[in-house]
């Protein structure tokens, strides 16, 4: 790929980008989050056509009009977030948009096939099986499977360890490593300085949108010279650097003395989610206040349902939910978020900031039943204190008036704390806060986070970040399967133990 | 009224019942179709309009009710195709778009219908025809096999698209189009295609619905004949769970709902027979909906809804949202 | 080279305006495309039913004035469901209803040589009450168990209109006719002299007033909105929302059911079969037109009561319905060059 450039509107996502897969070998893309990674190897993949530049497969330049001729062209993209229909089985995902066959689907045929060719690669699925039933790796297989059908020369992963516990990891890189002997080209997206030293074999930095290094070999750099690259020079000894430099550091230092009654208290709290299976079994947790406590565990093991459980959007149908004491299981979402619980949700475009209304409507969703009993909103004073709020929270937005929408992931996100801490929380749920943020945005908004605590507030903190929870976290509670495997406190919790709780495999109290 | 009595109002019912049933079913099955890429064709009830006056526009131009037919299907879905415009090109609100649909079908049958209402003339008809044997069977008989070519070509066509969507690669797209469009997508299936396509074909099918009103049950053409069937189809596709097999169960009990009414009528029992009685009656489709349609709803907060992710949804490569 | 799309960000109302007017000017000049493939006159068509709707004096704009207040009303009701995407499409079954219960207090309920203005006040009440809670049943059915609006509320479109009929030509009806009896002088609403125009407009448009005040300035407002932006925020931030589906569904039905009591009180004077033209239907094409805007809402609805009376002048009936689709086609195609930017493509 050469001199590859592609604008969103008045963002330049990619500029000038070079970069170069080869055969036989991992060539690792590294960079932070909305470098532009995943923008170039959309080009690649006929997803996104660029604005200027060219791509070359064998020596041959090709113009990729959609992502068939990609495909055809023997480019198999993994996708950070799956590309596969739940309601689907195995083997109907895999068949998505292949040529053949051209007319009946013969059900029986393709399943020893693809049985065959899972075997081969050291996998095992249930072709027959509805993906929606699957687990997260597993998915990863199927979609792995996908591109391995269509006979994919050139492979890209994009963030393939995202959804992978740390005991699952190395076996990961076995299978990769097994891939590239066999003879294909692969390229790997990733932001982990450990995976581009472990597996890969060059690497090219992409810096906003730039190249900042071009095919480096592994054998040359270390991580502090990549974490240098993917920064600049003159930020590694900020707050961004730090984060960076090897062993996470603790941000949040001990609570009061072990508290009176908790601030959040579940007892054998059981939910159901979307299907209707169990999400939540018997689950007990404590938060007390000034306290940061950490859910992790791999996606779909009930953090959803145990989020929603506590704000109220969910009804728990066993069990009791605590709140400094008072049984809150049933009450509405609006008298708990009037009690005192903030909620920075998962998915942030869809539950977290209105899209289409301004930033100033979404600053105002907490505070426009202020003063209460009144039928109406005092606009004014709302739109005053929105301005503040932007001011001090550093929030970047063309107006007031900006429908959220447009604003940048950590900027909605910063909106989105903004708001819940001026509600004054006495425990805040957060999920996923930092999810596809920059470094820098990401590092703002753990220091918030690490501040409310500081200031008496429970902090239920749910995310896949092990560095994350690690840095902010008093304690730390694996959730598997609904039910808490075990917690472990802040200078016990190893990457190693804690895998080995997300995977089930230990049970501590 | 004696046992037999019964058996024989029961049975006539439900043969009935299937016969009003049919164009509903050809409306159902048209809408499940649409439904399954993604897209919420909400102007049945013009496009059957649409499909029953050119059936009888054209069924008397040429003398035969075939070409009526095909006519109907012809002109509903061209019609469907400005929808399909509105929703898969310029991802126009997929339910105003639809509404605007049924408007413009419902004025246009009017316009060019206004010289036929009524006029029946040498309409050639879809008669009823009796499979040899197999209608003389003794409760089954009357119900299935004593039914119009229309009827037939219904039943059969019910587990013919379930076939091609199930087991057929068109169909596998078609269902991907409709629950995770991106993906289909990324995978290289046209979303645009297939949407067209699935539009033009329900709203097609809708068409023959109409025109298997006006040209077997009525016949001829009234304005505004349809009274709600095409609005009854969306429900029943709901009901269906979008599976086109059990669109015919459906099909059957509404047909038979409307029915009941006239069949009632008929008999010498003292409440039902109050003139009175028959403005209730001709509620009992409608209330019958709405109880089908909480019925599945409370199966689906259960146990998840069946429905196509997609659905209602418009799709644009590349957006984040 | 290909066209490729990239959004916009927000667009003026200036630019709103423009491209609906081009949008309602593209309907005709395709309105007029389909009259001619009908063997009809498009220019002729228009021109006839312009005179009789706007230039014909004073008595055409009483005539249209007449036509479109039921359309605000019922306008209005459906703006506001519309713009918390609840898609109340069964406004004509809300109106049929309050206008039974209309009749009723008119006819049958209360005395009548009450006072006009008492009289008048209760059945507007009373067919307020009957619209809010006929729609409200469809609210509580989506709030509760999420079933689609659009079909509940089309349902009971047909029910209202066969538990009329019931009423019509059973309990009310006068002489074995299928009419009601005339109402009683205190049961109509007043009208300017000499023409059609009646109190009801002045009501519509105080009616579109509060609706406009309510949606800026009050609580219930800003959920609506909120709401109809992202159902998912709304929850998360503790809005109530299944409360709030109910209400405004409320709301909705009661102004449609107002329309009811206004076209029997203030232009039939009596229940009949069929004394609407579809105005609850018309009205959904109203409030899309009016892209939800209150004030907007009561001059398209005089664009499209001039269309109903003109269409009066041209055969056959069905020119003001194709006209209607046709216009709500193009206006909601056009969003699309208003939310997006075309741009050329190089590459592919």
């Amino acid at each position: 790929m050469r001199g590859i450039c592609k604008r969103f509107g008045e963002v330049r996502a990619l500029d000038q980008v070079s970069f170069s897969i080869r055969a036989g070998q991992v060539s690792a893309l590294l960079g932070e989050n909305g470098a532009g990674k995943t923008t170039l190897m959309q080009v690649l993949a006929g997803v996104q056509p660029p604005d200027d530049g060219e791509v070359e497969l064998d020596g041959k330049a090709v113009s990729l009009r959609g992502p068939q001729q990609a495909i055809a062209l023997g480019v198999g993209m993994v996708h950070q977030h799956f590309q596969l229909v739940p309601t689907m089985t195995v083997a109907e995902n895999v068949l998505l948009g292949c040529p053949r066959p051209r007319l009946w689907l013969g059900r029986r045929a393709a399943h020893e096939e693809l049985t065959a060719l899972a075997a081969q690669h050291s996998m095992s699925i249930d072709p027959a099986a509805p993906v929606w039933t699957l687990a997260v790796g597993q998915r990863q297989q199927v979609e792995i499977l996908k591109v391995l059908h269509r006979g994919a020369r050139v492979l890209v992963l994009d963030e393939p360890t995202a959804v992978l516990t740390p005991l699952e990891i190395e076996p990961f890189f076995d299978a990769l490593r097994a891939l590239v002997s066999a003879g294909a080209a692969v390229a790997l997206i990733t932001h982990k300085l450990r995976e581009v030293l472990a597996v890969a074999s060059t690497v090219t930095v992409l810096r906003r949108g730039r190249v900042v290094a071009a095919d480096l070999p592994v054998d040359t750099v270390d991580e502090e010279r990549l974490g240098a690259l993917i920064l600049g020079e003159g930020e590694v000894d900020g707050e961004a650097g730090r984060a960076w430099s090897g062993a996470p550091r603790s941000v949040t230092s001990s609570p009061a003395a072990a508290a009176q009654t908790p601030r959040l208290s579940l007892r054998r709290v059981e939910a159901r989610g979307p299907r209707g299976e169990l999400a939540l079994r018997a689950l007990d947790l404590e938060v007390g206040s000034g306290e940061v406590l950490g859910v992790a565990g791999v996606s779909g093991n009930g953090q959803r349902e145990l989020a929603e459980v506590v704000v109220g959007l969910r009804a728990a149908t066993s069990g009791a939910i605590l709140v400094d004491g008072a049984e809150v299981s049933g009450w509405s979402v609006r008298r708990r978020l009037d009690h005192g619980i903030g909620y920075v949700p998962e998915d942030r475009q869809r539950s977290g900031v209105s899209a289409g209304l301004s930033v100033m409507h979404n600053l105002a969703l907490r505070r426009y039943r202020r003063p209460p009993g009144r039928a109406l909103c005092d606009w004014g004073a709302l739109a005053a204190h929105a301005a503040a709020q932007v001011e001090a929270h550093d929030i970047r937005v063309a107006s007031l008036q900006q429908p959220a929408g447009q604003l940048s992931g950590g900027n909605a996100q910063k909106l989105i704390l903004a708001r819940e801490i001026d509600a004054g929380p006495r425990l805040l749920v957060a999920a996923q806060p930092t999810r596809g943020l920059d470094l820098g945005a990401a590092a703002a908004v753990r220091a918030r986070l690490a501040a409310l605590a500081q200031g008496g507030c429970a902090v239920l903190l749910i995310s896949e970040e092990l560095d994350e929870l690690l840095e902010l976290a008093h304690r730390v509670a694996v959730l598997y399967r609904g039910h808490v495997a075990g917690t472990l406190q802040r200078d016990e919790a190893t990457p190693e133990r804690l895998g080995r709780l997300m995977l089930g495999q230990e049970a501590s109290l | 009224m004696g046992e037999l009595g019964l058996l024989a109002f029961t049975v006539n019912l439900l043969a009935a019942g299937l016969a009003y049933g049919t164009p509903l079913l050809f409306a159902t099955l048209g809408e499940v179709i649409a439904e399954r890429a993604g897209v919420l064709n909400l102007g049945l009830e013009g496009l059957m309009l649409l499909g029953a006056m050119g059936g009888v526009m054209f069924g008397l131009a040429s003398g035969s009710a075939m070409v009526g037919l095909g006519a109907a299907f012809v002109m509903a879905a061209a019609l469907s195709a400005i929808h399909a415009l509105a929703c898969v090109s310029l991802r126009a609100d997929q339910v105003v778009s639809g509404l605007a649909l049924g408007f413009l079908g419902t004025g246009l049958a009017s316009i060019l219908g206004a010289p036929y209402v009524g006029a029946q003339g040498q309409l050639d008809r879809f008669h009823v025809v009796e499979l040899p044997l197999l209608a003389d069977l003794p409760v089954l008989g009357p119900v299935l096999f004593r039914q119009s070519g229309l009827t037939y070509a219904a039943l059969l066509a019910a587990p013919l698209i379930w076939l091609l969507l199930q087991r057929t690669r068109p169909g596998l797209h078609l269902r991907a189009v409709g629950e995770n469009p991106a993906a289909a997508d990324g995978l290289g299936v046209s979303v645009t295609l297939h949407r067209y396509a699935a539009v033009c074909l329900g709203g097609g099918l809708a068409g023959v619905g109409g025109a298997s009103l006006s040209l077997c049950l009525t016949p001829g053409y009234v304005d505004g004949m349809t009274s709600g069937i095409g609005w009854i189809a969306l429900g029943l596709t709901i009901f269906a769970r979008w599976d086109p097999r059990r669109a015919i169960l459906g099909a059957l009990l509404f047909g038979a709902i409307r029915r009941l009414p006239l069949d009632v009528q008929g008999l010498e029992w003292p409440l039902l027979s109050n003139p009175s009685s028959g403005y209730f009656m001709n509620m009992l489709p409608y209330l019958f909906v709405i109880a089908v349609l909480v019925w599945g709803r409370r199966r689906a907060l259960e146990r998840g809804s069946d429905a196509p992710a997609a659905l209602g949804l418009p799709f644009v490569r590349g957006e984040k949202r | 080279m290909r066209l490729g799309l990239i959004p916009r960000h927000q667009p003026s109302p200036r630019r709103r305006a423009a491209v609906t007017a081009l949008a309602l000017v593209a309907g005709l000049a395709l309105g007029a495309l389909f009259l001619v493939a009908a063997g009809i006159n498009p220019l002729a068509a228009y021109a006839a039913m312009a005179r009789a709707a706007f230039f014909g004096g004073a008595y055409s704009l009483s005539d249209t004035a007449v036509k479109a207040t039921p359309l605000i009303l019922c306008g209005l009701g459906c703006a506001l469901a519309f713009r918390m995407r609840l898609w109340n499409v069964g406004a004509e079954g809300q109106l049929l209803l309050g206008a039974w219960a209309a009749t009723g207090v008119a006819s049958a309920w209360l005395p009548a040589d009450m006072p006009r203005l008492l009289m008048l006040t209760s059945m507007a009440l009373a067919a307020m009450a009957a619209g809010a809670l006929y729609a409200a049943l469809a609210g509580w059915l989506k709030a509760r168990a999420g079933v689609s609006e659009i079909l509940t509320t089309l349902m009971l479109v047909y029910v209202a209109t066969h538990w009329n009929n019931y009423w019509i030509f059973g309990p009310w009806s006068q002489g074995g006719f299928p009419l009601t009896p005339v109402f009683p002088a205190s049961a109509r609403l007043w009208r300017l002299s000499g023409l059609t125009l009646h109190a009801g407009f002045v009501l519509a448009l105080l009616m579109a007033a509060l609706v406009w005040w309510l949606l800026r300035r009050s609580r219930l407002g800003f959920e609506v909105e909120v709401i109809g932006d992202s159902p998912e925020v709304a929850r998360s931030v503790g809005m109530p929302v299944a409360r709030d589906v109910v209400l405004v569904l409320a709301a909705s039905g009661a102004l449609a059911g107002l329309a009811g009591m206004v076209e029997v009180s203030g232009v039939v004077f009596r229940l009949q079969e069929r004394f609407s033209p579809g105005y609850g239907f018309t009205a959904i094409i109203v409030a899309w037109l009016a892209r939800l805007h209150p004030g907007a809402v009561v001059v398209v609805a005089l664009l499209l009561g001039g269309l109903l009376v003109g269409s009066r002048e041209v055969q056959p009936a069905g020119i003001a319905t194709m006209l209607q689709g046709l216009l709500l086609f193009c206006v909601v195609g056009s969003e699309l060059f208003m939310r997006y930017r075309l741009v050329r493509r190089r590459h592919g």
